[in-house]
């Protein structure tokens, strides 16, 4: 049953893919939510555009991490010891920016949300960036000996390319939640995001031509034309400035995401059959082979995995589905809670698309 | 001293992850029933109750989301040579999950928060009980991974490492399936005494009594219930751990010596690992027995002889739990349990005589009667987990080595340190939160005209 493994390693690849597709929004939203929203209102508003979603978001990095330990404990017992204090950090980030979003509204006094604005930021930026350096990692290779474990300090997780890695996905997020931001708002926040963007997108575009070009030298297969996958991130991320200029919301989002993907897919593909390299010798490296469980589980794993994606990605779409809707900073003025407040004044026919706004924070 | 301080780590990320857990759990449950009663009966106060306890639910599941990541990586961050070892077949239901359990609760809890004006009603209302499904669900896969901890089933050996064979074995372990049924039923408790509490501090101020017997009605109804099984279920456990893990049930007595029949004592002077003749007060006969093996006159194994025994199986070592933390975390957890069941039986009482709402002594005692369901858990784990020791894995695998082998202490003591105080910052703001939001009065009736429209959703 050797095709189950190479088979795990894709949905490995898969779940870090969609959890950077669609967490990398979230996060660019997290890092630019101060500058798109200019008052309290229009921050409120860039959180909304993310809140029913970033939650179901941040479980495909949950899946992904029990992916790996289900089909492959030793790369997971490896590669989550080896970044334990970066680990401890990004979960940190992580905690911060959750509690933003749950906790930012719950009190109206200015000191209270501009603190949960500032964690939402810098968890926003920290996240994305901790992660990079992982992922670089594990392609650069790391200090790991003959049975399996790093013997590295902790400075030494801190590899150029690893650190390149970071810096390239904060910047698609940014650029990923510029786009979004643009489609999911209207007025004045819809034009903020794309002058955002714009100013963004040339520095995604050179980080993400070097990260290809780094990735594709480092991997040392030799050959001198970049793979498919290397190419389309490129490709994609041209698009992506280009369309940002030509402000066309839709396409560039598309672009973004393209963009995102194919970064992380390019990681994986380089990295395949080896999950981690060791630097210490060769002969050590981390393989899908070497790391996996046995047969049965994996069996069992695809079953498992066969039956159930398919419906989570159908209820998540249809989650996209309903909160399709734009939001604008109008909503959130602060007059908008005093009318759900008293909600029979008058108007009893008033428009639906006016009401969803009235309702205040929880 | 590693080993320690990553214990000391999982033990406290653990303790405070089960803060929330059950009143995520239980408030869902309660939440939905709610909202149900509001679907079929059209009465506004349903609703109002629903939103009201709708907030409190998602302030608690923020936490338990993101204390939830660190559970999920903490296998890997210190006790990678567990996660090695056994990832084959604990991590199967950690993914599972994920899949099944995780991605339900969060897209559906975002759809029912921000979908209030977006979804027609009955759809609406599926959501939150998908919510409260999802909770169910990840629960009985946690459970299913700790219960083959405690009870390792459905693997061979293969060149000395333990390989899944069988997945429903996971599933059919007699420690999984009483062990989630208590699981469910203390965070029903949990949920009601929650729910209970902060009814009983609205009905002593005395705005909206109307509203807030219903919710103290409710909680009440289901607290009786779900303590008396959570007794009851809890002693099949009972027996079912003697049979074993026999360390867990004599330490949990601090039982030294075989004895038959064995009696029950209510209090102990001493009785720590090195005493092994303690003062023991008041001794019920037989009590033990029964609880150990369902047996009038059933034989409880001591220490001393299982300390034999192991030695001679695993090889030298101790193998005898920490006998304080067993005797105190069991009684702590069945006497805190007896006097919720009497909380219960005094407020259905009351609602009988038509009282509820006036009694400002039961009322008073229902509030803080609120921190039991936590001391309980809290309890209820210690027994379980310090009663495994020095076993990560019964009888396959000890705890000393199942840390990640390269992680310097220093590593462990400060990633331990952030924990504490971002822990403490989160328990903290939760706190003043839920205190805060308890406080609330109720959301406006709906009049009217209003009715007809969609209630309005909520937003961050």
């Amino acid at each position: 049953m050797g095709t189950l493994i190479p088979f795990w390693f894709i949905v490995v690849a898969f779940f870090w893919t969609g959890f950077f597709i669609l967490e990398g929004f979230d996060f660019g939203v997290g890092m630019l939510h101060s500058l798109v929203g200019r008052d309290d209102a229009g921050r409120r508003a860039a959180i909304n555009t993310i809140g029913p979603l970033w939650d179901g978001n941040e479980v495909w990095l949950i899946v992904a991490a029990a992916a790996m330990f289900a089909a492959f404990p030793g790369w997971y017992a490896t590669m989550f010891s080896a970044f334990n204090l970066a680990l401890v950090l990004l979960l940190v980030a992580l905690i911060a920016r959750g509690l933003s979003f749950e906790y930012r509204g719950k009190r109206d006094a200015p000191h209270w949300r501009r603190t949960w604005d500032v964690s939402l930021t810098a968890g926003s930026v920290l996240a994305p960036f901790l992660i990079g350096v992982a992922l670089g990692d594990l392609l650069h290779g790391l200090q790991i000996n003959s049975s399996q474990d790093y013997t590295g300090s902790f400075w030494g997780l801190l590899q150029p390319y690893g650190l390149y890695t970071g810096v390239t996905l904060v910047l698609i997020c940014a650029l990923h939640g510029a786009t979004f931001l643009r489609l999911k708002t209207t007025g004045d926040m819809h034009e903020r995001a794309g002058q955002l963007a714009r100013r963004i997108a040339p520095f995604t575009c050179a980080a993400v031509i070097g990260f290809a070009i780094w990735t594709h030298v480092s991997t040392g297969r030799g050959t001198f034309f970049l793979n498919p996958i290397e190419l389309l991130a490129i490709l994609a991320a041209i698009a992506a400035l280009w369309l940002v200029y030509e402000s066309r919301s839709g396409f560039a989002f598309a672009a973004t995401t393209v963009t995102i993907a194919s970064c992380i897919v390019t990681i994986f593909v380089d990295l395949y059959p080896n999950v981690m390299v060791s630097t210490t010798n060769k002969a050590y490296n981390l393989t899908a082979h070497n790391t996996a469980s046995g047969d049965y589980t994996l069996k069992v794993m695809t079953v498992v995995a066969i039956i159930l994606l398919p419906v989570v990605l159908v209820y998540q779409a249809w989650t996209y589905y309903v909160f399709r809707r734009r939001i604008s900073s109008e909503e959130f003025q602060p007059q908008a809670p005093s009318a759900a407040a008293a909600p029979s004044a008058g108007a009893p026919a008033a428009s639906d698309a006016a009401q969803p706004s009235a309702s205040g924070p929880v | 001293m590693a080993v320690d301080l990553a214990r000391w780590q999982f033990a406290f990320v653990t303790i405070n992850h089960f803060f929330f857990v059950p009143v995520t759990i239980g408030l869902a449950f309660l939440t939905a029933l709610l909202q149900t009663a509001w679907h079929r009966s059209h009465k506004d106060e349903y609703l109002r109750l629903t939103r009201f306890f709708g907030t409190l639910l998602v302030i608690n599941v923020a936490i338990g989301v993101v204390t939830g990541l660190v559970q999920e990586f903490q296998f890997g961050m210190n006790w990678s040579a567990y996660s090695r070892l056994v990832g084959n077949i604990f991590g199967a239901p950690l993914a599972m999950e994920g899949l099944a359990a995780f991605f339900l609760e969060s897209t559906f809890l975002g759809l029912w928060l921000f979908g209030w004006d977006k979804l027609p009603r009955r759809v609406h209302l599926a959501t939150i009980w998908a919510v409260s499904l999802g909770t169910v669900l990840s629960a009985a896969f946690i459970m299913a991974a700790n219960s083959w901890m405690q009870h390792p089933v459905g693997y061979q050996m293969v060149n000395g490492k333990p390989q899944l064979n069988d997945v429903w074995a996971l599933f059919t372990n007699p420690v999984f399936i009483w062990g989630y049924a208590k699981v469910l039923l203390a965070s029903l408790v949990t949920g009601a005494a929650v729910m209970l509490a902060v009814s009983a501090w609205q009905l002593r101020r005395g705005v909206d009594k109307d509203v807030f017997i219903r919710s103290a009605r409710l909680s009440l109804v289901v607290l009786l219930p779900a303590i008396l099984f959570t007794m009851l279920v809890g002693d099949e456990l009972g027996v079912i751990e003697a049979r074993y893990q026999p360390m867990k049930i004599a330490a949990a007595e601090a039982q030294w010596t075989t004895c038959q029949p064995c009696s029950f004592s209510l209090f102990q002077i001493g009785g720590g690992n090195n005493d092994h003749t303690p003062t023991q007060i008041i001794e019920i006969p037989h009590l033990l027995s029964l609880l150990a093996t369902n047996h009038w006159n059933g034989k409880v194994t001591g220490l001393t002889p299982l300390q034999n025994q192991y030695s001679q199986q695993y090889g030298p070592g101790n193998y005898v739990p920490n006998v304080f933390i067993q005797y105190w975390g069991m009684r702590v957890m069945a006497y805190l349990a007896v006097v919720v069941m009497l909380i219960a039986l005094w407020g259905l009482w009351l609602i009988w005589r038509r009282k509820l709402a006036t009694s400002r002594l039961f009322l008073w005692v229902a509030m803080w009667a609120v921190v039991l369901p936590f001391l309980m858990n809290t309890a209820g784990w210690l027994l379980t987990e310090s009663g495994r020791q020095p076993w990560i894995v019964q009888g396959l695998m000890l705890t000393k080595n199942g840390i990640s082998p390269t992680l310097s202490t220093t590593w462990i003591a400060i990633s331990l340190g952030v924990f504490v105080l971002v822990y403490a910052v989160i328990a903290t703001v939760d706190l003043l939160l839920m205190l805060k939001y308890s406080r609330k009065p109720l959301p406006p009736p709906r009049t009217g005209a209003d009715e007809d429209r969609p209630v309005p959703a909520v937003q961050y």
